[in-house]
């Protein structure tokens, strides 16, 4: 070994070691940004290192650094103008978008090994060279395309509905089989480009077939999911460069992916089986009785609504989605302001799934710099409903809905659900009555003790601020 | 067959790997759940490592195909590791107590 390899090898220690940091400390809010920024250190590191070792010290090298000189820039403007431009509800599909090019990045890497080593006539590869590189080909092309399609469906570009078709696991199953079949006759019987392209393609089609017959709602569950994929996509390539920190990090991210995938689904209480193939949200027989327009409900005045609050002792705001589309967070902040300088208790109350991802409420209301300490849980916060005067729901709706606890043929049935019912009044923000993205009737709305509030939920909570002031 | 890779290095790098998965494991499954969303931006950062890859591969390029591949490799990893780091950094920002707030 040289003394230059040596030194790549600690470089790559280095690395590592902020990568494991970076994401201990992102499990804490005191210490997540420098955890955050830590990591991006370490990975500044290494890529500059790489870059002088394989391209400034090395002979020839600088013959093929125009790739980076026209990529680096291209990317990171892309990277930056991204990062900065989204708005905070938008974060999920921004990250699948990411994520996605992650993945692409990953095949692309697989693919150019492949193209280097094999070839038509070419001698065969060692298994477990093949076995990875196909590995990291196929994993990463099922995320590029997967990804794609979760941004797509987020930014309601695609149906968020699950498109499903006679058929459709038929076609799942035979690509999975033409992949796997392909993939063994790529290790042990030929080298030839043509089957390994057609490989690569059956898995660019494989991840929007997967991810298609998922519903929008899942999509958190499902960027997590690919994000973890990429995660192993890049360890896979790392096994092909013999590279251990595209091993480490990829490793890392691929076992943290797949936990907070789980974590994820344990809060909507269902398995990840079902998610990825339940179909979930589709119109169709499941949906409960008393779906159609049968509902009677209690409509309210803003001013009543809001004199309700400033007179109340605890006030509990429920936010949801509709908060996050109409960008409600900052008069809501204005709202919680008011009624803590009356002397009103207001906390949050947190699904884990409220919003498009966990977290999400979270951010959207720190970003409207509503004290962190404000928002509770949901066990944390769920028995204190009984005592709270109000329960202010603000565009959540599955999150809320009493029949996840009774009814038995609600699909949603088993979820854990805030108490908001167990509050002494019940105050509903809502556009209209359209059932939510689970496609379910709330029975919640026709309690006696909730009163409807329809509109826009900025213009609503606006309404909301001024009665409150007048009150 | 043609060994890229000797099966020395590729045992040490199943031994890194398996004891990684651990890690990375251990690592996350204590986060609270607000933190959910930055930690999962965070960790798509730590992925763009790929990047590196993809400038080993640009490295020795050669051929239309491998230096269109490595272009478009680093094009994506790129994307991937700084939108996602700036990304993670611009939630993370909004989680700063406010300056004179109660509580």
């Amino acid at each position: 070994m040289t003394t230059l390899e040596i030194l790549t090898f600690l470089v790559y220690l280095v690395g590592s070691v902020t990568f494991i940091l970076g994401l201990k400390f992102l499990a804490s809010p005191t210490s997540a940004r420098r955890g955050n920024r830590l990591a991006a250190t370490g990975m500044a590191i290494v890529v500059l290192w790489v870059f002088i070792t394989e391209f400034v010290l090395r002979e020839n090298g600088l013959s093929t650094v125009w790739i980076l000189a026209v990529g680096i820039p291209i990317g990171a403007v892309a990277g930056v103008v991204g990062a900065r431009r989204v708005p905070m509800t938008a974060m999920p599909q921004m990250v699948a978008i990411f994520n996605g090019a992650g993945g692409g990045a990953a095949a692309l890497v697989a693919a150019a090994e492949f193209l280097h080593f094999a070839g038509d006539g070419r001698e065969l590869l060692s298994v477990p060279f093949m076995v990875a590189t196909l590995l990291g080909a196929v994993i990463g092309s099922v995320s590029f395309t997967g990804s794609i399609i979760a941004f797509g469906k987020l930014q309601g570009i695609v149906s968020g509905r699950p498109v499903t078709y006679p058929g459709d696991k038929v076609v799942t199953g035979i690509l999975l089989v033409g992949i796997l079949g392909l993939g063994v006759a790529l290790t042990v019987f030929t080298n030839d480009v043509t089957p390994f392209l057609v490989f690569v393609a059956l898995a660019l089609v494989l991840g929007v077939a997967a991810v298609m017959p998922i519903g929008g709602a899942d999509m958190p569950v499902v960027v997590s999911l690919l994000n973890s994929y990429t995660g192993i996509a890049v360890a896979a390539t790392g096994f092909v460069l013999g590279n251990y920190a595209l091993l480490v990090a990829g490793t890392l991210v691929g076992a943290s992916g797949g936990i907070l995938t789980q974590l994820m689904c344990r809060a909507m209480n269902r398995s990840l089986f079902n998610v990825l193939f339940g179909a979930f949200g589709t119109a169709g027989g499941t949906v409960a009785a008393g779906a159609d327009g049968e509902q009677t409900v209690r409509e309210i005045s803003a001013d009543d609504a809001a004199v309700l609050m400033a007179y109340g002792k605890k006030v509990i705001i429920v936010p949801g989605y509709g908060m996050a589309v109409a960008q409600a967070q900052g008069p809501v902040r204005e709202l919680m302001d008011l009624l803590v300088a009356r002397g009103v208790d207001v906390e949050f109350a947190i699904h884990p799934v409220a919003g498009r991802m966990p977290g999400h409420m979270n951010v959207l209301l720190a970003e409207a710099n509503v004290p962190y300490e404000r928002l509770k849980e949901m066990d944390e916060i769920n028995d204190d409903f009984a005592n709270a005067d109000v329960a202010l729901v603000i565009g959540a709706n599955d999150v809320t809905n009493p029949a996840a606890r009774t009814d038995q043929s609600s699909p949603i049935y088993g979820m854990p659900i805030l108490n908001v019912d167990h509050a002494h009044n019940v105050v509903v923000l809502k556009r209209s009555m359209a059932a939510g993205f689970a496609g379910i009737a709330n029975p919640l709305y026709s309690d006696p003790k909730t009163a409807m509030l329809f509109g826009d939920a900025k213009k609503t909570v606006q309404a909301l601020v001024s009665g409150v002031k007048n009150a | 067959m043609t060994e890229v890779i000797s099966t020395e290095v590729l045992l040490q790098a199943l031994f890194v790997f398996v004891l990684t998965a651990f890690v990375g494991y251990e690592v996350v499954s204590k986060v609270p759940t607000m933190l959910h969303t930055p930690l999962m931006s965070g960790a798509n950062a730590v992925h763009g490592v790929i990047v590196v890859g993809a400038m080993l591969v640009a490295a020795t390029a050669e051929g239309p195909l491998r230096i269109v591949l490595a272009l478009l490799g680093v094009i994506l990893g790129t994307i991937n590791v700084v939108g996602g780091f700036v990304v993670t950094d611009r939630m993370l920002e909004m989680f700063k107590r406010r300056p004179g707030g109660e509580s």
